[in-house]
């Protein structure tokens, strides 16, 4: 039986600081060339969390705004803001960086988040509010005096945390000598567990499920834990399942750049479908260096900052229920390594052949989910649509398959897939998006078919030229079958009339 | 254009000579095509990489402009390129691309 998809979660961050302080774009300039205009003018660019709240894309990544909403206003998004909107969404929330700080602390297992005294308590007051922080309370601490973080900070053991570009606490390194648990790679690694934490709350929350059934936890982002000698030895999966209290889960990290969700979640569906384990969760934290990531292009053309969030995700694939969306793992799309480079031989191989398989024509698909960029962010820095093009990939790919005509290909393209409405953060943006309303729609009957893909830039680690892509079909559950087995009473009744018969026969004789 | 490979580019025409080296980009937007052709004939125009200031003057062209389409084998243009030949916009990054070369490249051929 087919392992099925429940629902997901999906989270944002507002962090306006972290992308002067954090983001690699930011980190690189302000190293490179201290006295930079950029510099000098990035902090003007920057959102006040009001306006990141009333942004429409990050209303539809949260679940309060649809996705077919969105695509009929018109673009950039940013001039837009949504009357009403909330913090809260079906599918998650909108944080703010000051409760982010206090979720990182409260994320430490070693003491090594330092925030102020007034700071901490402000944040007390606001997970008080929170449905689901409150109970975190006791973690924030007492918080120490501004005097002893600033002198963490100028000491360089420890990576300042502003709030408006003021000091409010600091996160130190783990070790006086290991580059590899340096304040930077803490701070990284601790936005990466907090969020993921975030993440895994609101699923638990959102699918009101039973925490103690949690078998195993995937956490797939694009981050490394570990020390000097075992640079990526992990893990954050288990490190978040341990805040959130999934006390009966243990974990691993998947990683495979912005493929890591994809191959993250068809390793869970196995697991599940092989009956190791019932219920998986897949999470994805948020990655701090790529905040700000195009905000050069976004200065110069005059536009907010709008690469100002961390994104994170959580999916949970469970046993078939006969109801949830099923996932068709007998029909995997991959990239292989004898596939070839070209996004013709890569369509083909993660798109057009899983499909084949399966019998089904490219036009058989309701939604494809690829790389959900809001183009917001990449059209204004020159990298296009990313959605758009992949949508037109597909379309074109049907056209040379003679599945639908040259004429129609704009029409397809344009219907095939939505805008894209998640943060650029990599592995965020990549295929998962969509399950969040894909689950939804399939449960009300609106859409039968949608189709996740996951591509990643093996390339950038160095090790090999390749390109990666792994993809997965989901589909209407036909409920369940009624096991054709035969009852034990209906074994007895057959031995019964086969004696019978016997008897009649030797009577018979 | 990545700064890696800018040094890859400056190293091979060191080696090889610029009379002896056409670059071929494969960028999707018009745009990027244009600063990517900008950066081996005038120069880097982001003043990051070791071209910035080295005017080196290659030849130029995308895979997707005719005159390189022409120089191929059609069977194997169509199943490496003819997807991405209807998905992308040919004529602009034609037009970017062969006006970067005209006004910078050193090669009037």
């Amino acid at each position: 039986m087919f392992p099925v998809l429940k629902g997901a979660s999906y989270i944002l961050v507002h962090t306006p600081d972290m992308v002067i302080h954090n983001g690699t774009t930011q980190t690189l300039e302000r190293e490179i060339n201290p006295d930079s205009e950029y510099l000098k003018k990035v902090v003007e660019h920057l959102r006040p969390y009001e306006d990141v709240v009333a942004y429409p894309v990050t209303q539809t990544y949260i679940g309060n705004f649809d996705p077919e909403e969105l695509a009929k206003l018109p673009r950039p998004w940013f001039n837009h803001k949504l009357e009403g909107a909330t913090r809260f969404g079906k599918f998650g929330e909108i944080m703010p960086q000051d409760e982010f700080y206090g979720l990182m602390k409260v994320s430490d297992a070693f003491d090594l988040v330092k925030l102020e005294k007034e700071f901490t308590n402000n944040v007390k007051t606001k997970f008080e509010q929170h449905k689901l922080l409150k109970d975190y309370i006791g973690k924030l601490g007492e918080g120490i005096d501004l005097s002893e973080v600033e002198k963490l900070v100028d000491s360089g053991v420890a990576e300042g945390l502003y709030m408006n570009g003021k000091l409010v606490g600091c996160v130190k390194r783990a070790h006086e000598f290991d580059k590899n648990l340096s304040a930077h790679v803490i701070t990284e690694n601790l936005a990466v567990k907090a969020s993921g934490v975030l993440a895994v709350l609101h699923l638990i929350d959102k699918l009101g499920i039973n925490k103690d059934e949690i078998d195993y936890i995937i956490e797939c982002s694009e981050e490394a834990c570990g020390d000097m000698n075992q640079r990526g030895g992990g893990n954050f999966a288990k490190a978040i399942g341990e805040v959130v209290g999934l006390k009966n889960a243990t974990g691993c990290d998947v990683r495979g750049f912005c493929a890591g969700p994809t191959h993250a979640l068809i390793n869970a569906a196995s697991l599940v479908q092989a009956g190791v384990f019932k219920n998986v969760i897949v999470v994805g934290g948020g990655a701090t260096a790529k905040l700000g990531m195009n905000g050069k292009d976004h200065v110069k053309k005059g536009y907010p900052i709008v690469e100002d969030v961390l994104g994170g995700f959580a999916v949970l694939v469970s046993e078939n229920d006969g109801i949830h969306p099923i996932i068709r793992t007998d029909a995997i799309g991959k990239h292989n390594i004898g596939s070839g480079a070209t996004p013709q031989a890569v369509m083909e191989a993660i798109v057009a052949k899983p499909l084949e398989k399966l019998g089904l024509k490219l036009t058989d698909i309701d939604k494809y989910s690829t790389e959900m960029q809001n183009p917001d962010a990449t059209e204004t820095a020159g990298a296009g649509d990313v959605p758009a093009s992949n949508y037109k990939m597909i379309a074109a790919l049907a056209v040379m398959k003679g599945q639908i005509e040259k004429a129609k290909m704009a029409e397809f393209a344009k219907n095939c897939g939505y805008v894209g409405y998640a943060p650029t953060q990599g592995h965020v943006p990549s295929g998962v998006p969509i399950i969040g309303y894909g689950v939804e729609k399939i449960l009300n009957g609106s859409m039968n078919r949608f189709m996740v893909v996951g591509k990643g830039s093996l390339f950038l680690a160095r090790m090999t030229n390749l390109f990666d892509g792994v993809s997965f079909v989901v589909e209407k559950n036909p409920g369940k079958k009624e096991e054709k087995g035969i009852s034990k009473e209906e074994v007895k009744n057959m031995v019964a009339e086969a004696m019978k018969e016997f008897a009649s026969y030797l009577l018979q004789k | 254009m990545d700064l890696e490979i800018q040094q890859r580019v400056k190293d091979l025409t060191e080696q090889y000579g610029a009379e002896n080296i056409v670059v071929l980009l494969g960028t999707s937007e018009a745009e990027s095509a244009g600063l990517s052709a900008e950066t081996v004939t005038a120069g880097d125009p982001t003043y990051a990489g070791p071209l910035a200031g080295v005017s080196l003057g290659l030849r130029v062209y995308h895979i997707l402009e005719p005159v390189i389409k022409a120089e191929c084998d059609p069977a194997v243009y169509e199943e490496q390129c003819g997807m991405m030949e209807m998905v992308l916009d040919v004529d602009a990054i034609s037009k970017e691309v062969s006006s970067i070369r005209e006004q910078y490249s050193q090669f009037k051929d």
